[in-house]
């Protein structure tokens, strides 16, 4: 579990000097995120502490982002004066986008759910 | 009487405190989730948020205070996101098979919530400021903020917009899945993660290992693409 814990901030760690080396536009934990899974399939399989601690984190991923999200008190302002313009956008914006992606994979990958079915 | 309010100014200035409202807000918000049901509309992390900034009102701490105790739980997304390389890891050969399918998918889902989003806005007269800030609204909020920051809008405001944007998705998600009747969870999962960034990717495991997965991968996917696609649509619009 701690060796688990290690790794994944390893990886976190080199995921942002590399961002900050290279000045990528993205954030260092993704670059991690793509360095563990180059490491799992160097190593063929996962470690069972890298499993544990990895599980451990993602069964409360929902928890991780509530710090984040009271930040919201501090535009209150702006939310105020442009509310339903923000959440008619968010709501009708998000359904578009996912019936978009929904229908397109959908299509696309026909082929390969129906083998995935038959197995 | 004043050994009190010193143990109070003590407890405040520690992050015990924000630490333990934060946990005890998440703790109610997924009792109260359960007991409705386990509707999206009470999603346990938007009750929580409200919980959080009530009770942050009623006490008189402002939010910087706040943050100093909780960033020990929001140091946490990091390691987090990595370890999502272990789900995708384990369903990788699914993901080999169906990959061009899934690029396109991504880059499809992409354009559509940006330019979706850029349209309403400003057909509805918001303000150039909200049009910036809302345009990475898909995106998982640490790239979401630093899109925001790049092409002009306000990173915390993105920063919040975005978990609404996934709130929402994870109420809508379900159910255009049923009136479309799309039943594969590879294909339910990255259409979540796509639209609806962590919070699909956390529901998503909720239904599914291979949901789940397929979640994280276009979560990281659309944040990747994004940040370079984003910047060059806003620009190419002239916003």
């Amino acid at each position: 579990m701690l060796f688990g814990l290690l790794v994944l901030l390893l990886c976190q760690f080199f995921g942002e000097l590399i961002v900050r080396y290279l000045e990528w536009p993205f954030p260092g934990p993704v670059v991690g995120m793509v360095l563990l899974l180059v490491g799992l399939m160097i190593n063929g399989g996962v470690p069972t502490g890298v499993r544990q601690a990895s599980e451990g984190l993602l069964t409360y991923l929902a928890l991780l982002f509530v710090p984040a999200g009271v930040g919201l008190m501090v535009h209150y302002q702006l939310i105020a004066a442009d509310g339903i313009v923000i959440i008619t956008t968010l709501i009708v914006s998000t359904a578009v986008t996912l019936l978009v992606t929904g229908l397109v994979l959908n299509k696309l990958a026909a082929k390969h759910i129906d083998e995935a079915e038959h197995e | 009487m004043n050994d009190l309010s010193t143990l109070w100014v003590y407890l405040s200035a520690s992050p015990i405190m924000s630490i333990a409202v934060t946990l005890a807000a998440f703790l109610i918000a997924s009792k109260i989730n359960r007991l409705a049901g386990g509707s999206a509309f009470l999603h346990p992390v938007i009750v929580a948020i409200a919980l959080i900034v009530a009770f942050l009102t009623l006490i008189g701490m402002n939010y910087q205070q706040y943050f100093e105790g909780a960033q020990f739980i929001h140091f946490l997304l990091g390691p987090a996101t990595v370890a999502l390389a272990v789900p995708l890891y384990d369903h990788l050969e699914r993901v080999k098979q169906m990959f061009w399918p899934l690029i396109i998918a991504c880059v499809s889902g992409i354009l559509t919530a940006a330019l979706s989003t850029i349209a309403l806005v400003m057909g509805m007269g918001g303000s150039r400021e909200t049009v910036l800030s809302l345009t990475p609204k898909s995106v998982t909020s640490p790239i979401a903020m630093g899109i925001a920051e790049k092409i002009g809008g306000y990173p915390s405001l993105t920063a919040g917009l975005v978990l609404v944007t996934g709130a929402i998705g994870c109420v809508i998600g379900p159910l255009l899945f049923k009136a479309l009747n799309i039943k594969d969870h590879s294909v339910q999962g990255f259409t979540m993660g796509l639209a609806a960034h962590g919070f699909g990717t956390a529901q998503s495991f909720a239904v599914s290992s291979v949901a789940g997965a397929f979640a994280g991968l276009a979560m990281g996917l659309t944040g990747m693409l994004s940040a370079f696609i984003l910047p060059l649509v806003v620009r190419f619009l002239g916003v």
